[in-house]
């Protein structure tokens, strides 16, 4: 075995212990162990996806001295090395571009939990990707969702409180719902490990003695992991926790926290039940439907908002729909789609959440459109870090977002009987996005020479400005070379297996 | 005469109290107990209009309710459907449940190879008797590092959540220090029957505790149990004593080193057996003999760093529900 192997396994418990160290230490250092971590875990996951990328085989890795159904395992091939390589990089400029906020608004003394916090929330992202263990998945999600709590509450003004109440509640009836999918499933096949129990669901499937219990075990996970990453008739918990929670918060858990659920939802359609058996039941069409719903129905929400940072946060309630709508096709070119979406949306909406937070700082700390008119000119950066973040996510060429819609029109081509509505109704919310981000971009360049409020120096923010230019850049580089990414993520859900 | 007690020598017998407390002439608690009630809750004046005007606020403010008709009657019809849809959820799992593989049957599909090899070679390959304890700090370790994790994570959220810091005054108007003084204002001080009883108690209960966790790898017990038993000696000694006392042995500082290095041992034991284990590298930890109080390789000392740290979660949860601080 090849030392890179290791590399996963260095990742996680790096990430892990480095959350134990961080209560320790003084919040300077704990800020430098933070950095470090996620740099060294950044690192790793692209030491492997190039050993990937150049030849190598997907690989089990065996977490002590027992094989596979005893002990436990991991496991990794392109598309979790990619996702873990990118999950580390929005997580370092999302910290960097919100640091100078998390100095105002949180208290001094709880930073380094907040890093610990980060680590921990970082470490459970990074095990749910490689597991290979159902259980272990559920043991890390438990991690995230507290973590994740933590971080809409840190910041300690009413409506986060609230907000962390809410998104506990939801959460744990997610959580709840996976663990009852998971007990009933470990009841009918005897497995905790994904590649046992597909192996034991297909003779299910093949001698028909637990088919209804199956079909509702699936349907129990499936519902638990849409609320827990905000599919529409369960997104009730978003708004609040994205719109004032501190800004470094709100980008982590817009295009982290709920996309590790997605992407775990993805291992188990593919690696525990079978990508054919799951297309055979009806949860698809399902997914499909709410898919749908969401798309229409975030971005109306969205339209009707009056708080900028209320808007971009319902705008992910639409495009968390778009990843569902893509899985719910039910076909590969489909899957491939969404998990270019998971990326593309990644990317723009936690560049909008760290563009937003300048704009409101130069418009006196107020949410409300009127007060933004002419933000673009008084903060020159995040003006243009929001415009390319609204651009990518209406879907205007060159950026990461026109490439997911065309994936997401190919799929729907594929599929004659999804075709038409998948049409339709990406047609509508393509302009629906445009009406309310459009509008939003308009009043930022709207000049207003006597509003009172001052503009910043880009000198004074390089932090800000630095991380913005980067997520500039990654949207841009998506959008560009979107081929050799396809070309992975296919390669990618192939190796699944 | 000679037999005979003068009546002040009398006055200090067993005796002479017991007959005086049956006759019910004196009390022996008086004095020795503090007969304080609990002071009532009461509300100032204009509270009760502040705390009306701010639920106005609330309700149409921030969640934006006028009264009217269409928003009455789609939260009638949320109650409605949200009992409908528990109706159908409870109905759903109880079919479910019906059709699952019947219990106590040797066909079901757990009894397979992995509890087989579990139950047969558990002992051999962990070196613990326990083989609940070899599952879930060998065969399972990662799952149990987690798990350890999470009652850390929790810990530092209510950390975020309830810590109050020294000298700021801007958790609703009290400072920590006014709360210090508040603390014991609703329960009595230095109460004899509880002191006793804790003087009596605690000692075993954290003994019990402690053999529970040493226990775990020949017995039923581990790390988990006994450590929630620990625990609760803690909060029974907090209680009777105050935080004066348990000051004295048990801080902030000590939760910190304590959960530190237990967490980064379990961290750094645990990684050096994975990192053996993946590449085939021979483990220089002993097995052991089986039964013998040191065996079973690193189960034991996992156990006791997992019990440190469930004792010093449940007890830091304690003080910070209830002050805000250690």
């Amino acid at each position: 075995m090849d030392f890179v192997c290791n590399f996963p396994f260095f990742s996680i418990l790096l990430t892990l212990f480095s959350g134990t160290i961080c209560s320790m230490l003084p919040r300077r250092a704990a800020k430098w162990v933070n950095t470090g971590v996620i740099l060294a875990a950044g690192g790793m996951s692209l030491a492997l996806l190039i050993w990937m990328l150049s030849g190598g085989e997907c690989f089990v890795y065996r977490m002590g001295h027992f094989p596979a159904p005893w002990g436990n395992e991991i496991r990794a091939g392109i598309l979790e090395a990619a996702m873990a390589l990118f999950f580390c990089l929005i997580m370092l400029l999302s910290m960097w571009g919100g640091r100078k906020k998390l100095d105002e608004e949180v208290e001094e003394s709880k930073h380094n939990l907040y890093y610990v916090l980060v680590n921990l929330l970082l470490s459970s992202l990074l095990a749910l990707v490689y597991t290979n263990d159902l259980f272990t998945a559920y043991v890390f999600v438990e991690i995230n969702t507290i973590a994740a709590c933590g971080l809409i509450m840190i910041r300690q003004i009413g409506r986060t409180l609230a907000a962390a109440v809410r998104y506990m509640i939801m959460s744990l009836v997610g959580s709840g719902l996976l663990l009852i999918g998971l007990c009933m499933l470990y009841d009918l096949t005897g497995h905790l490990l994904m590649s046992n129990i597909r192996e034991q669901v297909e003779v299910i499937m093949a001698e028909g003695t637990y088919a209804i219990p199956l079909v509702i075990t699936v349907a129990l996970m499936v519902v638990g992991l849409a609320i827990k990453s905000a599919l529409f008739p369960f997104h009730a918990w978003l708004p609040d926790a994205y719109g004032y929670s501190t800004i470094s918060s709100a980008a982590i858990l817009s295009s982290l926290a709920s996309k590790g659920y997605i992407f775990l939802l993805i291992k188990i359609i593919y690696r525990v039940i079978g990508f054919t058996v799951f297309n055979n039941t009806h949860i698809i069409n399902v997914l499909f439907v709410f898919g749908l719903m969401a798309m229409v129905f975030g971005s109306l929400s969205a339209i009707k908002e009056s708080g900028i940072r209320r808007m971009i946060a319902f705008s992910s309630v639409a495009q968390v729909g778009y990843i569902y709508m893509g899985i719910g096709l039910g076909t590969k070119v489909g899957m491939v789609a969404s998990v270019y979406h998971i990326f593309a949306h990644a990317a723009g909406k936690a560049l909008l959440f760290i563009a937003v937070i300048g704009l409101t700082d130069v418009s006196g700390f107020s949410r409300r459109f009127i007060d933004q008119t002419g933000a673009g000119f008084r903060n020159k950066i995040a003006g243009i870090g929001f415009t390319v973040g609204s651009l990518s996510m209406v879907g205007v060429p060159v950026f990461a977002g026109f490439v997911s819609k065309i994936l997401f029109a190919q799929a729907a081509v594929n599929n004659s009987r999804k075709l038409l509505p998948t049409m339709i109704v990406l047609a509508v919310s393509t302009i629906l996005n445009a009406i309310y981000f459009m509008k939003t971009v308009i009043r930022i360049y709207t000049p207003a020479p006597d509003c009172g409020f001052e503009g910043v120096a880009l000198r004074k923010e390089k932090l800000y400005a630095l991380s913005i230019l980067l997520f500039i850049a990654l949207n841009i580089a998506l959008g560009m070379s979107s081929q050799p990414v396809v070309d992975a993520i296919s390669t990618g859900l192939d190796m699944f297996g | 005469m000679s037999r005979r007690k003068s009546e002040k020598e009398y006055e200090k017998t067993f005796a002479c109290h017991f007959f005086r407390w049956l006759d019910g002439e004196k009390d022996p608690f008086i004095g020795q107990v503090e007969m304080q009630q609990q002071e009532a809750f009461r509300e100032g004046e204009g509270d009760a209009e502040r705390r009306l005007q701010e639920k106005n606020i609330l309700l149409n403010q921030i969640y934006g309710r006028k009264k009217s008709r269409s928003i009455r009657n789609l939260e009638r019809f949320y109650k409605v459907a949200s009992v409908v849809f528990c109706g159908i959820l409870i109905y759903l799992l109880l079919l479910t449940v019906s059709f699952l593989p019947p219990i106590g049957v040797a066909q079901r599909p757990i009894n397979n190879e992995v509890s087989a090899r579990y139950i047969e070679k558990g002992l051999q390959e962990t070196g613990a008797i326990n083989i609940v304890s070899g599952m879930i700090l060998d065969y399972r370790a990662f799952d149990t590092l987690g798990e350890s994790h999470v009652l850390f994570v929790a810990t530092v959220t209510v950390l975020i959540l309830l810590r109050m810091d020294k000298g700021k005054k801007d958790y609703a108007g009290v400072s920590l220090e006014e709360v210090e003084a508040n603390d014991r204002r609703y329960e009595p001080k230095n109460d004899a029957i509880l002191q006793m009883a804790a003087y009596l108690l605690v000692p075993v209960i954290i003994i019990f505790g402690v053999y529970v966790i040493l226990n775990g790898h020949l017995g039923p017990g581990g790390g988990f149990s006994g450590g929630a038993i620990i625990g609760a000696g803690l909060i029974l000694y907090l209680n009777a004593f105050g935080f004066e006392k348990t000051e004295r042995f048990f801080t902030e500082k000590t939760y910190k080193r304590i959960s530190f290095c237990s967490l980064s041992f379990y961290c750094i034991a645990k990684s050096y057996s994975f990192y053996t284990g993946a590449n085939h590298i021979e483990s220089i930890i002993p097995k052991g003999t089986p039964g013998a109080i040191l065996s079973s390789g690193l189960i034991l000392p996992l156990n006791i760093a997992v019990g440190l740290v469930v004792a010093c979660t449940m007890y830091a949860f304690y003080v910070m529900f209830r002050k805000g601080g250690f």
